[in-house]
């Protein structure tokens, strides 16, 4: 019976072009396949998929560059968005973004981070925080919680000797630089529907080069937490969301 | 028509740079080499050609705007000064490994630590071995006159082109604060890259194009490193320059390079009139480093002096391209000190005429 509904008049969904048939290396569960996904169908809506380029960071989106299919670049951990500087400034006409974690654009490229919003970049940034190293195996995050267990937190973040959890979006969202900064998820369907959407807000902004345009997507990793996907999502909206709410932090007055 | 002009070694650079159509210049402030942006901006090359010029953060920032730049095939250069160089020497493995084109240059200074701001030699090791982590090598050119500078700057992107690799041209404080004569090449255009290894925007029904240095599996990165080696080989073949001085007849020979040749040239000089037939070699590439022309005047000599501003850094190299066929020894100043003739003809005299 089933083969008879699998022709193209039944098709209500598939699997945008601008992603790759490779599959991926991500853990179930796991935000980055729905996070990959919103930006690869914006960039689909768009038609811009010959017209952008995308930097891959280090950590676990590393292999980003496998599943987007565009023009990408794999920059050295944190130096994502000197990378993206540097093909926007040669490029301007071009739709760059950078797709990071939070190791590494709120540890090791906090400068490069927040230079490149300061300068107003016209770049999309991708920050996926789920407060965690993931493809290291779990470490402390700049952006783990207060109390939370890493494996080199092991009896919890400190904040006496670890210091306290970077807000790294509400400075970011500080600098003129930046035209549009705001913190999203992807753990339910109206989450997805609304990253999407500040997504696709964030490139129609870069065609008017309107300055860096910044978009975090709180994740859960489940891997590393050590809990199924349903419970991590749950611990996430228990724990990650009372310090990093979700909405937009700032918005472009509109006319 | 001959364009001449007066010009500091670090403008000189700056200019070549727009005249070689150069689309990007990234850098960041470091003395003795601050000239080259401070040049750029007040000469708006943006005007001029489109070139971009942009002060970067940080030098870890500007090599990996270069990066950015050049995995688009665009021409990319950025400049610094020793400190500077080594925090770009992240960027620079990365740009090896995942073989961009790019120009980069050292004015390099006294070392190590922050050391000092007067002229060195001191960064051999770290051009010609590598610098960075990892099995890699970048074309190494060393300038020994403002004029070498701008034609250095040309020839830096022809063999970063050729081989999509990054070159490193290593001047010192004395190249790039001493104002010469030079001769301008006319301005060339800026291309429109069209490299399939270059992320220019996806091309209508063609996989999407990516840069990196990343394999997971080790077989894999095996075979880059196979790849990388082989055009090393080429580079080595291919890419050797170095000039001669009064070696036909030389009992004796100098080796030096860049400014350090310039007093090295007039010590010969003055051995010569004191009757000891002494010639001068002077490695333009470091690397690849000229092993054969070495390996041929070891036959002939009784001895070679390396004369370096740094504690004994190409005498190594030569060591290795003689292989014990004859003497090799070392006379250097260093942290910012500059040999004179007569010092280097008294140390001649000592480690290799009378030893």
């Amino acid at each position: 019976m089933a083969e008879n509904l699998i022709n193209p008049e039944n098709l209500v969904y598939k699997k945008t072009d601008v992603l790759t048939d490779r599959i991926m290396h991500y853990c179930p569960g796991c935000g980055h396949g729905t996070a990959h996904r919103i930006l690869a169908e914006v960039i689909d809506e768009m038609g811009i998929q010959n017209e952008t380029i995308g930097v891959a960071p280090v950590g676990c989106s590393v292999l980003a560059y496998y599943y987007f299919n565009v023009d990408m670049q794999e920059a050295a951990h944190g130096r994502a968005p000197a990378v993206a500087t540097g093909i926007k400034r040669v490029f301007p006409e071009k739709f760059v973004f950078t797709y990071q974690g939070d190791g590494d654009l709120a540890a090791i490229g906090t400068a490069e981070t927040i230079h490149a919003c300061n300068r107003g970049e016209n770049i999309l940034v991708v920050f996926v925080n789920n407060g965690i190293y993931g493809m290291t195996g779990g470490q402390m995050a700049p952006t783990t919680l207060v109390g939370m267990k890493s494996s080199t937190s092991p009896f919890g973040r400190d904040t006496k000797t670890m210091g306290a959890p970077l807000k790294i979006t509400e400075l970011i969202a500080q600098l003129p630089g930046t035209y549009f900064v705001t913190r999203q998820s992807v753990h339910k369907p109206g989450n997805v529907r609304k990253a999407k959407k500040a997504i696709r807000k964030a490139m129609e902004y870069q065609k008017l080069n309107k300055g860096t345009c910044f978009v975090e997507i709180v994740a859960n990793c489940p891997s590393n937490w050590k809990m199924t996907p349903v419970q991590s999502n749950k611990w996430m909206e228990e724990n990650m969301f009372p310090f990093y709410p979700l909405g937009d932090i700032k918005v472009p007055e509109e006319k | 028509m001959k364009e001449l002009r007066l010009m500091k070694g670090n403008e000189a650079l700056a200019e070549a740079a727009i005249r070689v159509g150069a689309d990007a210049y990234f850098g960041y402030p470091i003395t003795p080499q601050s000239e080259v942006i401070e040049y750029l901006m007040a000469n708006r090359p943006e005007d001029r050609t489109g070139m971009v010029v942009l002060q970067a953060e940080s030098e870890i920032a500007a090599i990996n705007m270069v990066y950015g730049a050049a995995g688009c095939g665009k021409k990319a250069i950025t400049t610094s000064s020793s400190p500077g160089i080594s925090l770009k020497q992240e960027g620079l493995s990365y740009i090896a490994g995942a073989e961009l084109p790019c120009v980069v240059a050292n004015v390099v200074r006294g070392g190590p630590g922050l050391g000092t701001i007067q002229p060195s030699q001191s960064d051999y090791f770290q051009s010609v071995k590598g610098g960075g982590h990892g099995d890699y090598k970048l074309i190494v050119l060393a300038p020994n006159s403002v004029q070498e500078i701008v034609d250095y700057t040309k020839l830096a992107f022809e063999l970063a082109f050729k081989y999509r690799n990054p070159v490193m041209i290593q001047s010192d404080g004395i190249i790039g604060q001493m104002m010469e004569k030079v001769e301008l090449f006319e301005q060339m255009p800026r291309v429109e890259p069209d490299y399939e290894w270059a992320t220019i925007g996806r091309k209508e029904g063609k996989p999407a194009t990516f840069v990196t240095s990343l394999q997971l599996k080790a077989e894999e990165q095996e075979k880059v490193n196979l790849r990388l080696q082989a055009k090393y080989r080429e580079i080595e073949k291919n890419e050797v320059l170095y000039e001669e001085y009064d070696c036909k007849d030389a009992e004796y020979l100098l080796a030096a390079f860049g400014s350090c040749a310039r007093i090295t040239r007039k010590a010969m000089e003055l051995a010569r009139k004191k009757g000891y037939k002494v010639g001068l070699l002077r490695p333009q590439t470091l690397y690849p480093f000229p092993v054969d022309a070495f390996n041929k005047i070891a036959y002939q000599v009784k001895g070679i002096l390396t004369v370096e501003m740094n504690a004994g850094q190409m005498v190594e190299d030569v060591r290795l391209a003689v292989n014990g066929k004859t003497k090799v020894e070392h006379f250097g100043r260093f942290g910012g000190m500059i040999p004179n003739p007569d010092e280097i003809l008294n140390a001649l005299e000592q480690k290799i005429i009378g030893g």
